[in-house]
């Protein structure tokens, strides 16, 4: 996937001379290697090493916006985004409505985050549940190659602030075709990753692909039948296409690796209690990590928070009985 | 400290000039005392003006070329907007929360100023946050191969906050077009300058980030304006940021919702109005010829008249449809 990162910064820079990168270490390529090349191909100033200050790389994107350029910035982990929160919560998202629409901010900012990597509490967070909550703010979970090119193509040519995150396991972690040509992915719009009608189940990120693993398995052992919807994007999040899929199997299963509590398939539960109700057969539920730290170095430690494919498929079962 | 005595003369500003700067610092004020009556009369919900640091404020936007160079302005910076080309009924309509203002069509509080137009760019509440919005907006000049210059205003509160050293440092790396203008009116709400900082002249930390660093009388308009236009100069010539600080005093509340004798003396208040920035214009430009007291006196009863005009106008103005809260999350497809 990181090839995928890098193949869309670097075809949206050759497309716009607007867009450029920066970030700690972007210049040499950056920890992941995700802007490898980009300095040689556009030179130093449209590759733009910072110093380490993230309040400053976000609030510097936010100028440059607003002075005509589109900055992609790039925050070495997700974990280490905290300093810019208010940049990104109280300029960029805030900044088209509290001018009435005079001012507009279209930064991308494009960070890893995710667990299951040993990276202990501080690289291995899930933030996207903060971020989701905030008007004037879009945010994209991206795991597969595929979905990480068109989508951050358009995450860069939209015309408001997109936060997208990268999931870092996902980098490295599989092959997937990933046409050459331009193509898009509309920001907002949810893929059915697997038809099924028993279970409706709801993910995004990494979860999507153990959660794909898990409904394979409960097929061929128990041939219980699972619909897994992929979000891809939190936020805007595409309810409609949850809802029919929840109206048709009338069971539904939300998928999250963030903290169970407030994570955001809280939102999605609510909302299919809500608009949902009387197609249900069963408890809306859902399988997150538990409301610890996702203190994940030690690989046993890992395990017992993650949700992972066996994990899930449990879930799935007991939801199935119900 | 640099002062008027040690630069003889007017900056080679011509007398029209010098009666503008006068007006643009009467109208600041008054239009600060006209926010501040309107709130008291329950007209206006809140009311955060800059009674006392318009030298610092006119001084330094005199010296930007409006429309071209870009200011990141805080709340108090009346004086600031008003230079640069906002009005006094863009002000008020503003601090009445009407439909029309174009700081944000009532959205925002009133003195976060904003005009697209003006380059003042819509600010927020948090302190300080728009100092790496300067430090971005210089960024793309550079990239974009304009001499645009970005000017961003915080006061000494704001000096402490994080955004503001690691904007002066980036700034510094990349030797960008920015201004740093501190108004130091001593107080942040009730902390003292003593509490806030370890150092008397915050215009040092400069050297720490590799530019020049100068504290100005920000209470005589042609001091503040001789450093702010040399500031300007080196910026737009691509010799880097540079840091001011005005040193000043604020003779009025925090805002509307403060009461400043809490934390400090009335004799101290007085005190500081005797060195005023309007009071002490004035003198000059008698002393000097530059305008008599029947012509200064024309020119505030002009003002007054304008603030007036603005006043009833915006009071007439229409309030926002409540509906349009909805509007202006996203950007709009066209």
């Amino acid at each position: 996937m990181v090839e995928a990162v890098r193949d869309a910064l670097s075809d949206e820079m050759k497309r716009d001379e607007r867009v450029f990168v920066l970030g700690e270490d972007v210049g040499g390529g950056g920890v992941f290697r995700a802007t490898e090349g980009l300095r040689d191909e556009f030179g130093e100033a449209r590759c733009m090493d910072t110093p380490l200050a993230e309040a400053a790389i976000v609030g510097a994107s936010i100028g440059a916006s607003i002075n005509g350029l589109l900055p992609v910035a790039e925050i070495q982990f997700a974990d280490f985004i905290h300093p810019a929160f208010d940049q990104i919560v109280s300029e960029a998202a805030r900044l088209h409505y509290r001018s009435n629409g005079a001012w507009s901010c279209p930064i991308t900012v494009r960070t890893p985050y995710g667990a299951g990597v040993h990276g202990g509490p501080y690289h291995s967070q899930s933030i996207e549940a903060f971020y989701a909550h905030v008007p004037g703010l879009k945010v994209i979970c991206v795991a597969s190659p595929y979905d990480a090119k068109g989508l951050l193509k358009s995450a860069i040519r939209d015309p408001n602030p997109v936060m997208f995150l990268e999931h870092k396991k996902a980098y490295r972690l599989f092959r997937e075709e990933v046409p050459d040509e331009d193509y898009t992915i509309p920001i907002g719009v949810a893929e059915t990753k697997r038809e099924g009608g028993d279970i409706t189940l709801v993910t995004y990120g990494l979860m999507t692909r153990y959660s794909l693993e898990a409904a394979d398995a409960v097929e061929v052992d128990g041939g219980i039948s699972v619909e897994v919807i992929d979000l891809r994007t939190v936020s805007p999040w595409d309810k409609e296409c949850v809802l029919e899929s929840v109206r048709k199997t009338g069971k539904a299963l939300i998928v999250y690796e963030d903290n169970l509590s407030g994570g955001f398939g809280a939102e999605v539960a609510a909302t299919i209690a809500q608009d949902a109700f009387e197609f249900l057969d069963g408890p809306v539920t859902r399988i997150a990590s538990p409301d610890v730290p996702i203190a994940a170095y030690s690989g046993v430690l890992e395990e017992y928070i993650l949700p992972n494919p066996k994990k899930i498929a449990d879930g799935i079962r007991k939801l199935a009985a119900f | 400290m640099v002062s008027v005595s040690d630069v003889p003369g007017a900056q080679g500003l011509s007398k029209d000039q010098l009666r503008e700067l006068y007006c643009k610092m009467f109208l600041a004020r008054s239009v600060g005392e006209r926010e501040r009556m309107l709130n008291r009369m329950g007209k206006g919900p809140f009311a955060v003006t800059g009674e006392g640091h318009e030298a610092a404020q006119v001084g330094t936007a005199y010296a930007m070329t409006p429309g071209k160079d870009w200011a990141l302005t805080y709340y108090r910076d009346l004086g600031v907007a008003l230079t640069l080309g906002m009005t006094p009924q863009d002000l008020l309509l503003a601090h009445l929360a009407r439909a029309e203002s174009i700081e944000s069509g009532g959205r925002n509080m009133p003195s976060h100023f904003s005009s697209v137009d003006l380059h003042i760019v819509s600010g927020s509440a948090p302190v300080a946050t728009q100092a790496p919005h300067a430090v971005g907006i210089a960024l793309a000049s550079k990239l974009r191969g304009l001499d645009e210059v970005a000017v961003v205003y915080f006061g000494d509160g704001g000096a402490s906050v994080g955004d503001v050293h690691e904007s002066m440092n980036l700034a510094g790396v990349h030797r960008l077009a920015v201004v740093f203008v501190c108004e130091n009116n001593q107080y942040a709400i009730s902390v003292p300058a003593s509490k806030q900082a370890a150092i008397t002249d915050l215009s040092i930390r400069a050297q720490g980030y590799g530019f020049p660093g100068v504290t100005v009388d920000g209470n005589d308009v042609l001091a503040v304006y001789s450093v702010a236009r040399e500031a300007v100069e080196r910026a737009r010539n691509g010799d880097g940021p540079t840091f001011i600080e005005a040193k000043t005093y604020r003779f009025v509340p925090h805002t509307s919702d403060d009461d400043d004798r809490r934390y400090r003396s009335r004799e101290e208040v007085e005190e500081w109005e005797k060195k005023g920035p309007l009071v002490r214009f004035r003198a000059w430009l008698q002393e000097n010829d530059v305008a008599s007291k029947s012509e200064i006196d024309e020119i505030e009863v002009k003002a007054m008249a304008e603030i007036d005009a603005a006043t009833e106008y915006a009071e007439a103005a229409p309030t926002p449809d409540p509906a349009s809260a909805m509007r202006h999350v996203f950007v709009e497809e066209e």
